[in-house]
C-alpha cells in the first residue's frame, strides 16, 4: 500500500471533487433538548451572554461566554454516558482514540416510514432489506439513520405529547444486530436521542444506549443534513471536545462526500 | 362620584413622552415607619405608652407627657374632613404638573390633626377614612377616601397617582406555563388589564392549561424565557415600551437543603430562573419601565415579585429554594431604588406553600393559586410594596418580628 | 412652701433702654448676592445713620433663613463684629419683637450697651422652594408632600375655615390689600408700584383656594435693621429714639383648635395692655404680620382691638391707610413692599420707630404717639406657632 497523499486530498477538498456537508444544527437557545421528568437533573440548553460587543464592556472586541450541557445541539455520546459502558477502557470523550474520530458512514433512509409513522422503530428486516441493495455494512462504520425529522417543526421534532415523546430509532434487535453482527463504529440519528421516543418501553429500555455503548460504541444526535449523503461512501469527522471524563459533548460533524455524489 | 376610566386613546407615536418626576420623598427616619404601614397597606399611627394619646405628626417624644415610647400601632382610621383647598399654583414640578390638586385637614376621631391629599369624593365637613399611600416617591402619605366606597373610586385621579390599577394597563406575566402563571393572566384579564401578555418558553414543549390560556380574551402568547437573555432582550425590543405592569412568575421550586443535594448543579438553575431571571428581566424591561412612569393615565406602574416568604428566614426542608428567594428579595430591594426615579412601584408578594404539584407532600395550609392571583392584584389596586399572602406567610411574618431566633429554630426542627 | 407657677414677678418696665436708627436696605425682587452681603449692608446703614463705629456694636442679634450655613456667631468674624452679647433669632415673623424684647433686657441689665439686630435674607431663583422643602422636620413629613403649595396652600386652609366660621368674605380681606397698597404708593422702597383696585384683587387669579394672588406676599432679597441701646448713649449721639412700653411673646398656644383661629396673643393681650397702661384706643397706628391678609384680622381680634369673630365688621367699619381711622401696615406691609425673608418680620416693627421719630420715608400717620407692632410666625406644620407683640411710644 503506498502512502497516502494528504496534500492531493487538501486539494480535492478545495477544488470541491470532496464536498464538505455539514450535519450540525446551530447552537440555540431554541433548540430543544431532551426533557426528562422534572425531578431528575436537566440537560442544560443553550445559553449565549454578550460580554462585550465594541461597547463599554470592550471597546474594540465582540464575545461572548456560552453555557450548555454535554448533550445540548447536535452532539456526541461516549460510552462512559450509560452505565452498561461505565468501566470500558477509553470511553470517555478525552480517552477515546482520535482515530475514532472519523470513519465511513452509511446512511439508512426511513424517512418515508417515519413521515407515516412518529413511533416508527428501524427494525433489523429493515436493515437487511437495505444491504440486499447496497451490500453489507462494513465493520467500523457510522450507521446514520435518516428520518428528515431534522425538517421538523420545534414541536414536531420533540414530538411531545401527553404520554411521551414520540419520535423514530431503532428497536432493541436492530441495534444489538449493528453491533454484534456488523461491528459498527456507532449510531447516529436526526432527533434529540439516538433511541426513539418512547424507547423507556423497549426491552432492555433505551438499546441504542444500553448496547452501543455497552460495547464501546459511540452515539451522534441531532444531526441535519443527511439527505445530503449517499447510502454509502461519505466519510464522518466527528471529534468531541476533550472535557476530562466528559460522557459526550456538543461538537461541528463533517461529512465528506464525493463530489458527483453530494447534494443529489 | 369619581369619573369612571374610559379605555386611553392610542398615543400620538410623534408626541413626547412625558418624563416622571416625584414629588418631595424626603422625610425623617422615624417617619419612614409611615412607609413601612403603607408598603403594607396599614393604617398605623403613634400611640403614647405612657398617656394614650394618638399622636401626628411623627415625634420623637410625646408631647402630653414627654414619654418617649411612642409604637406604631393600628388605629381607627375615621375622622371628619374639617377643611379643605386646592392648590393651583405649587412650588414643586410634580405638582406644578398635576395642579388643581386637593388637600385638607382631617380631624382624626382617635385626635390628631392629619394634613391629607383629598380624593375627589371626600367631601368637607363629611366624615372620611383616611389611608396610607405611598406616593411615586415611595413615600408615605395621607390620603382621605369616603367613609363609603363610592362608585369607580380607584379611578380618581389623584388615588391613581399613588396606585397600581391594573385596569386599562399592559401586563407582562412572564411564565404562563405554571398554575401561578395561568391564575394571573385570569386574573389580570378580570382586573380589566388591556392587554395581558404571557411568556411561553421551549413553545415546543406541550403544557396542561394551554388551550384555556390562549382562549382568554386579552392575552398574548409571546416567547419568553426568563433563563435566555436574548429572548428577553427581543421581547423587550418589540413591546417593552407597551409594558406597564410586570408580573415575574418564573419559578423554580423543589425541596431539599444543601448538604444532600450533592451538587450545585439545582441551585444553579434555581438562582437562573429567579435570581438571574429577575435580573435580566430588569435590565430588558426596567429602562422602559422608569422612562415611562408618567406616561398619561396607563403610566408604566410596576414590577411584581412572587416571592417565598422563607424569603425572610430560611426554610430548610426547602432550604436552597429560600436561599434563592432571599436573593431575589435582596435583588428587588435593589430594583426598588432603582425603578423609584420613575415612580414606578415595585410590589413583593411573599406567600407559603402554594397548592400547586412541587408542594405536593407539604400539609396544608397552602395556598391556592387562584387566591394568590387575586391577592396581587388587589395589593396593585393598593399601591402596595409589599403582600403577606394567606396564613403561613402572615404566620412568618409575625414570628419573625416577634423572634428571629426562635423561628430560625422552629423551620429547623419542621 | 409652695411656689406658684402661676405668679409671675411683675413685669418690670423697659426703663433707661429705646430703640433707634431704622435701616432698611432696599429690596430686589432676585438676587445674586448672599444673606452676608445683605447683613453687611444692614450693618452699614446702622453705622451711618448713628455716627458708630463697628467696634461700639457690643450685641449683635440676627435672623435670617438664608445664611447657613453660618449663624449669628459666624457673621461676627465675616463682618468684624467683637460683640459681649450675642442671639441667632429664627423665628420668622416673630423675630422682631423677639430681638427687641431680649435686646432691651440685656441693655437694661448691663450685659450689653449697644445690640444691633438685623434680618436679611437673600432671595435667590430657587431658594423659595428649597426653603420650603426643609423648612421644618413637620413641613417635611408631613405638609410639604401634599401638593407643595408651601404657606399658600396652609393658609388657604386657615383663610378659608376662618370665612366659614366667621362670615368674612374675600372683599373684606380685598380691603386690607387695597389699603396697605395705598400706603405703599407712597413709599419708594415699596416693590409693588401699581394702584391695586378692589375689582383687580377680586379677579386675580386663584393660587389655592380662597387664596388669589394679591392675598400673598412676594418673596424677595432685602433687610431690616435697628439698635436697641441705652437711652444715653443714643442722647449723646443725638438720635431720635422710641420707647418701649410693653411687650408679650408666645409659641404654639392652642394647640387644640382644630384649624388655627387665633394666635397666642391671645393669651397675653391682657399682659400686653397692663404693661403699657393704655387702652387700644390709645394706639395711633397698628404694624401687622401680614403675610396673609386673614392673619392682620385675626390680630385685630386677637391684640383686643375687637372681639373674636368681629374682625370682618371691624374691617368693614373703618378705613385702614396711614391717614384712616385705624392706620394699619403704613408703609404698605409684606403684601405690597415684598417679603425679604426673615426681614419680613421686622419690617413693621421698623416703620414703627420711623412713625414715632418723625424719620419716614413714606406716608406719615398725623401726630402719632404710640404705635403696636405685632409678629407672628412659622408655619411648623399646620398653623403659625409664633406671635408677640410691642408697644412702642414717641419720646419727649
Amino acid at each position: 500500500m503506498s502512502a497516502p497523499d494528504l496534500l492531493a486530498f487538501a486539494q480535492s477538498v478545495a477544488s470541491g471533487a470532496v464536498r464538505v456537508v455539514d450535519l450540525t444544527q446551530t447552537l440555540t437557545p431554541e433548540f430543544p433538548t431532551i426533557a426528562l421528568p422534572p425531578e431528575f437533573g436537566q440537560c442544560a440548553p443553550f445559553r449565549l451572554e454578550e460580554v462585550s460587543r465594541y461597547d463599554a464592556r470592550g471597546p474594540a472586541w465582540y464575545w461572548n461566554n456560552f453555557s450548555m450541557g454535554e448533550h445540548t445541539g447536535t452532539h456526541f455520546d461516549a460510552p462512559i454516558h450509560w452505565v452498561s459502558g461505565k468501566d470500558l477502557p477509553d470511553n470517555a470523550v478525552d480517552t477515546i482514540p482520535p482515530h475514532h474520530f472519523i470513519a465511513p458512514a452509511v446512511v439508512i433512509d426511513c424517512s418515508a416510514q417515519a413521515a407515516k409513522d412518529a413511533d416508527f422503530a428501524l427494525s433489523v428486516a429493515d436493515l437487511q432489506a437495505w444491504e440486499a441493495t447496497h451490500g453489507p455494512i462494513p465493520a467500523r462504520s457510522w450507521v446514520l439513520l435518516r428520518t428528515d425529522w431534522s425538517k421538523q417543526s420545534p414541536a414536531a421534532f420533540a414530538g411531545l405529547r401527553e404520554d411521551g415523546a414520540h419520535t423514530p430509532g431503532p428497536a432493541p434487535e436492530a441495534v444489538r444486530w449493528l453491533v454484534e453482527q456488523r461491528d459498527v463504529l456507532g449510531f447516529g440519528t436526526e432527533t434529540i436521542g439516538t433511541d426513539a421516543g418512547q424507547a423507556h418501553h423497549f426491552n432492555p429500555p433505551y438499546p441504542a444506549h444500553f448496547y452501543m455503548h455497552g460495547k464501546g460504541r459511540y452515539g451522534l444526535q441531532c444531526l441535519t443534513n443527511l439527505d445530503l449523503l449517499p447510502p454509502v461512501g461519505a466519510v464522518i469527522m466527528a471529534a468531541p471536545l476533550k472535557i476530562r471524563q466528559g460522557s459526550g459533548s456538543p461538537l461541528r460533524v463533517l461529512a465528506l462526500v464525493n463530489g458527483s455524489e453530494a447534494g443529489r | 362620584m369619581s369619573k369612571p376610566l374610559s379605555r386611553p386613546k392610542r398615543k400620538n407615536p410623534l408626541q413626547r413622552t412625558r418624563l416622571p418626576l416625584l414629588p418631595h420623598g424626603q422625610r425623617s427616619r422615624k417617619a419612614h415607619c409611615l412607609t413601612a404601614a403603607a408598603a403594607e397597606g396599614r393604617f398605623m399611627l403613634q400611640v403614647c405608652d405612657d398617656c394614650s394619646h394618638t399622636l401626628y405628626p411623627v415625634r420623637d417624644a410625646c408631647p402630653h407627657c414627654l414619654g418617649i415610647n411612642l409604637p406604631f400601632r393600628d388605629v381607627r382610621p375615621d375622622g371628619r374632613l374639617v377643611v379643605e383647598t386646592t392648590v393651583r399654583i405649587s412650588t414643586d414640578p410634580y405638582f406644578r404638573e398635576r395642579t388643581p390638586w386637593r388637600v385638607g385637614t382631617v380631624q382624626l376621631d382617635a385626635g390628631p390633626l392629619v394634613i391629607a391629599h383629598l380624593h375627589g369624593d371626600a367631601v368637607e365637613g363629611e366624615r372620611v377614612r383616611l389611608s396610607l399611600k405611598l406616593d411615586k416617591s415611595g413615600a408615605a402619605v395621607m390620603i382621605a377616601l369616603p367613609a363609603v366606597e363610592t362608585p369607580d373610586m380607584q379611578a380618581d385621579p389623584i388615588l391613581r397617582e399613588m396606585t397600581c390599577d391594573p385596569q386599562f394597563r399592559r401586563v407582562l406575566i412572564t411564565d404562563g406555563r405554571t398554575a401561578v402563571g395561568q391564575a394571573m393572566a385570569k386574573a389580570f384579564c378580570e382586573a380589566g388589564a388591556s392587554i395581558v401578555f404571557v411568556g411561553i418558553a421551549n413553545a415546543w414543549k406541550p403544557y396542561p392549561g394551554m388551550d384555556q390560556l390562549a382562549a382568554l380574551e386579552q392575552v398574548e402568547i409571546v416567547p419568553l424565557d426568563v433563563t435566555d437573555s436574548q429572548s428577553i432582550a427581543d421581547l423587550a425590543a418589540q413591546n417593552g415600551g407597551r409594558i406597564d405592569i410586570v408580573i415575574n412568575t418564573a419559578e423554580h421550586v423543589r425541596a431539599g437543603g444543601i448538604i444532600g443535594r450533592g451538587s450545585v448543579i439545582e441551585a444553579r438553575e434555581e438562582m437562573d430562573v429567579r435570581y438571574f431571571g429577575l435580573m435580566r428581566m430588569a435590565q430588558s424591561f426596567g429602562p422602559a419601565l422608569r422612562f415611562r412612569g408618567a406616561d398619561g393615565q396607563s403610566s408604566a406602574a410596576a414590577f411584581v415579585n412572587l416571592l417565598s416568604v422563607h424569603a425572610l428566614m430560611n426554610w430548610p426542608s426547602f432550604g436552597a429554594h429560600s436561599a434563592t428567594e432571599a436573593a431575589c428579595l435582596s435583588a428587588a430591594q435593589c430594583l426598588r431604588a432603582e425603578l423609584r426615579p420613575g415612580g414606578v412601584k415595585v410590589l413583593n408578594v411573599f406567600f407559603g406553600p402554594l397548592e400547586t404539584e412541587w408542594f405536593q407532600t407539604v400539609p396544608p395550609p397552602k395556598l391556592a393559586p387562584s387566591l394568590l392571583a387575586k391577592a396581587v392584584v388587589q395589593a396593585l389596586r393598593q399601591g402596595l410594596e409589599d403582600a403577606f399572602v394567606g396564613d403561613i406567610a402572615q404566620d412568618i411574618r409575625e414570628r419573625l418580628a416577634a423572634n428571629p431566633k426562635a423561628l430560625e429554630r422552629e423551620l429547623g426542627d419542621a | 412652701m409652695t411656689v406658684s407657677t402661676r405668679q409671675p414677678y411683675a413685669r418690670q418696665p423697659y426703663d433707661r433702654v429705646v430703640v433707634c436708627a431704622p435701616v432698611t436696605v432696599p429690596y430686589v425682587r432676585f438676587s445674586t448676592e448672599s444673606a452676608a452681603w445683605w447683613i453687611g449692608r444692614a450693618l452699614h446703614g446702622l453705622l451711618t445713620q448713628s455716627g458708630l463705629r463697628l467696634a461700639d456694636l457690643d450685641g449683635f442679634a440676627l435672623s435670617s433663613f438664608t445664611a447657613g450655613p453660618d449663624t449669628a456667631i459666624g457673621l461676627t468674624q465675616h463682618l468684624g463684629l467683637c460683640p459681649r452679647w450675642l442671639d441667632h433669632i429664627p423665628l420668622g415673623g416673630a423675630s422682631a419683637v423677639v430681638a427687641l424684647r431680649r435686646a432691651a433686657r440685656a441693655v437694661q441689665a448691663g450685659d450689653a450697651s449697644i445690640v444691633a439686630c438685623v434680618a436679611a435674607d437673600t432671595n435667590h431663583v430657587d431658594s423659595f422652594r428649597k426653603t420650603l422643602a426643609s423648612f421644618s422636620r413637620f413641613a417635611q413629613d408631613a405638609v410639604y408632600p401634599y401638593g407643595s403649595g408651601g404657606p399658600n396652600a396652609s393658609f388657604a386652609l386657615i383663610t378659608r375655615n376662618y370665612m366659614k366660621q366667621f362670615g368674612a368674605t374675600r372683599e373684606d380681606f380685598g380691603k386690607i390689600c387695597v389699603a396697605e397698597r395705598d400706603n405703599a404708593l407712597a413709599n419708594p422702597l415699596a416693590l409693588m408700584k401699581q394702584k391695586l383696585t378692589l375689582d383687580a384683587y377680586l379677579a386675580a387669579r386663584p393660587i389655592a383656594d380662597p387664596i388669589h394672588l394679591f392675598d400673598c406676599v412676594m418673596p424677595c432679597a432685602g433687610a431690616e435693621a435697628f439698635l436697641v441701646c441705652r437711652e444715653d448713649i443714643a442722647r449723646s449721639l443725638g438720635l431720635k429714639v422710641v420707647r418701649i412700653l410693653a411687650t408679650i411673646e408666645r409659641h404654639n398656644a392652642f394647640p387644640d383648635d382644630p384649624v388655627q383661629i387665633r394666635g397666642g396673643w391671645a393669651m397675653d393681650v391682657d399682659d400686653l395692655w397692663s404693661m403699657a397702661g393704655v387702652a387700644p384706643d390709645a394706639i395711633d397706628f397698628i404694624q401687622t404680620y401680614d403675610d396673609y391678609p386673614v392673619i392682620s384680622m385675626m390680630q385685630f381680634e386677637d391684640l383686643g382691638f375687637c372681639k373674636k369673630g368681629e374682625g370682618p365688621d371691624f374691617v368693614r367699619g373703618h378705613t385702614l391707610t396711614h391717614d384712616g381711622s385705624f392706620p394699619h401696615n403704613t408703609s404698605g406691609g409684606q403684601l405690597s413692599v415684598g417679603q425679604a425673608g426673615a426681614a419680613g418680620g421686622f419690617l413693621g416693627l421698623v416703620e414703627a420707630v420711623r412713625q414715632l421719630t418723625g424719620e419716614t420715608i413714606g406716608a406719615v400717620v398725623p401726630d402719632a404717639q404710640r404705635g403696636l407692632v405685632s409678629g407672628f410666625g412659622m408655619i411648623n406644620y399646620d398653623r403659625g406657632l409664633s406671635s408677640c407683640a410691642a408697644i412702642l411710644a414717641r419720646s419727649a
